[in-house]
């Protein structure tokens, strides 16, 4: 591939990517103790072979081809320019947590995969990817919505809040996260991020729920450890302090 | 790795009819979404790949709950929960706002479209799942053989499909008299919410009068019930979710305890929202009782044609028929 000879051209030295927890670690041995001389990371490992998925993007970008997707996602795109005529723009802006995020989004791309995949938001989760489970809740505009079934684009307007942007920016955790901890609501921990959404966007419109209320808004989200009393418990004690 | 629906061009039209003009050039490979939580699972499994999606979500002309006179007037596009909300409903229309509070869950219904839910294909599992049957313009019925599953399935008006209606608030719309306004290249035209719903005897392919090209704009409730007794009941197995396995939906005035006029109607058990027109025969005239709660539960289900694992649905049609009579005692 050749090394970023357009980068200075269309100004790609200036764009940070966004962290992507799949690929951007520190490489450590997993055992020092027998490691060896594998004190250097091996020169072919599974990673995008003989490149790094920043040069192999770049190296993608450059070559005019309107994909800048994450290269293990988005293969069923096969780089194919799709130059929408009179449909939406691809590059739009997301008010996800707060911060506006400039992303290039093609039209069938879902808000879950967006904040996952783009933003690299992992806190949101993808259980079953057909509105059936709740784990991808995220609020737009306050409301909870399931992002594994709403276009990236028909968010557009919305501001999205992720369960990354409910604690307080000095890293306080949201009344609902920290009553959560108190009443053991997570087991495995796969739904609560999701159940942490759907409890906040109930907070923020009905400040002090009944527990049938309580119930009845948290019931769009499954927990297969079955902690649902932990939850409701957790969602009534934050009533009191949200 | 999640499914990844197909590549289509997304259309954000921002008036009536410039949405037309979008669905005119695409004819057949044009589909129209607004919450989308029908159509994404569509997408998602591949079995309908439209070229062109149209989301008409932002349609100012589409939103909203507005008194008109006569009748109160409801968005194609306005979100289930707005519907739950809505004090006018809530005064005037309570039977739709149980209905609305009852479909899927919480966080369906925030996004989740009245228009939505009322033209959304049948849940069939086998359908769904992409099997060749009547529906999907094959020659076979999966769900009506010796072995096939189909409890939740239809016991009246089965033509080869034997797929039932999965709407919540269609029936209630139904007992209401709801006229659906149609949009089709800039002229509107109604019909009544009884027509809108079609069986499988009219086309197989379809649960509505809807076609490509069609936009439903506005659902629009007459002012004759407003204010009635109703009563909502649904069945179904999990309470989020799940489709409704029988629901009933009744809009009734009374008089010194006297039934003057009623309409039921049943989802869940046709193709499409069945009138309990002898149930309906029955209580007209008649004062609210036991006497009545027992003739309605017996007439209730009357020629019902059961499949295999869904004779179930018929005394529990009895059932809802009898407590919706009881609620007028």
């Amino acid at each position: 591939m050749t090394e970023n000879r357009h980068d200075e051209a269309l100004g790609l030295e200036a764009f940070e990517f966004p962290p992507d927890p799949a690929n951007d670690f520190e490489w450590v041995p997993a055992t020092p103790e027998i490691a060896g001389e594998l004190d250097q990371p091996p020169e072919a490992d599974w990673r995008t072979a003989g490149t790094t998925r920043r040069a192999f993007l770049r190296g993608v970008v450059c070559s005019g081809v309107a994909v800048s997707a994450s290269a293990y996602m988005f293969t069923v795109q096969s780089g194919e320019a799709r130059a929408a005529v009179r449909g939406v723009e691809r590059l739009i802006s997301l008010n996800v947590n707060g911060k506006t995020r400039r992303v290039d989004v093609p039209p069938n791309e879902t808000l879950a995969q967006t904040i996952r995949y783009r933003l690299g938001l992992t806190g949101t989760k993808i259980g079953c990817n057909r509105a059936e489970c709740g784990a991808c809740t995220v609020l737009a505009d306050d409301t909870p919505i399931y992002s594994c079934s709403t276009l990236t684009h028909q968010a557009r307007g919305a501001r999205i809040t992720t369960v990354e942007g409910v604690a307080a920016p000095d890293g306080t955790l949201h009344p609902v996260q920290q009553a959560f901890i108190d009443e053991l609501g997570p087991q495995c921990g796969f739904c609560t991020p999701g159940q942490v959404m759907a409890a906040v966007g109930l907070l923020k419109k009905n400040p002090k729920p009944t527990v049938d209320e309580a119930r009845r808004a948290m019931s769009g989200n499954l927990c297969r450890c079955g902690a649902y009393p932990h939850y409701l418990a957790g969602v009534m004690r934050a009533a009191g302090r949200a | 790795m999640t499914d990844y629906m197909h590549a289509f061009d997304l259309y954000t039209p921002a008036s009536l009819a410039d949405a037309a003009k979008l669905l005119d050039e695409h004819g057949k490979d044009a589909w129209i979404v607004a919450g989308g939580k029908d159509s994404f699972d569509w997408f998602k499994d591949r079995h309908k790949q439209p070229k062109a999606v149209v989301d008409v979500s932002g349609l100012k002309e589409l939103r909203g709950i507005r008194d008109g006179g006569d009748h109160v007037s409801i968005g194609a596009a306005t979100t289930l929960t707005e519907i739950e909300e809505s004090k006018l409903l809530r005064d005037n229309f309570p039977l739709l706002v149980q209905a609305a509070a009852k479909v899927a869950s919480p966080q369906i219904r925030n996004s989740g479209t009245i228009g939505g839910n009322v033209s959304q294909d049948t849940r069939c599992t086998y359908y769904r799942d992409g099997f060749p049957c009547y529906r999907a313009g094959g020659n076979s019925c999966y769900a009506n053989t010796p072995t096939a599953m189909n409890r939740e399935h239809a016991l009246f008006e089965a033509v080869r499909c034997v797929a039932v209606t999965p709407s919540d608030t269609a029936p209630a719309l139904v007992a209401l008299e709801a006229e659906m306004a149609i949009s089709r290249g800039g002229k509107v035209r109604t019909v009544s919410a009884e027509k809108f719903f079609i069986g499988p005897d009219v086309d197989i392919t379809r649960m509505t009068v809807l076609e490509a090209g069609d936009i439903l704009t506005e659902i629009r409730l007459p002012k004759k019930w407003a204010g009635a007794s109703s009563y909502f009941e649904k069945v179904a197995d999990r309470e989020t979710w799940d489709f409704a396995l029988v629901s009933i939906a009744m809009a009734a005035r009374t008089e010194g305890g006297m039934v003057k006029d009623v309409r039921v109607a049943c989802g869940g058990v046709q193709c499409t929202p069945r009138r309990l027109t002898e149930v309906e025969d029955l209580m007209k005239g008649e004062k609210a009782g036991p006497e009545l709660e027992k003739l309605a539960r017996r007439v209730a289900a009357r020629g019902a044609k059961a499949l295999n694992f869904n004779h179930f649905k018929i005394p529990l049609m009895g059932n809802l028929a009898a407590r919706a009579a009881r609620s007028l005692a």
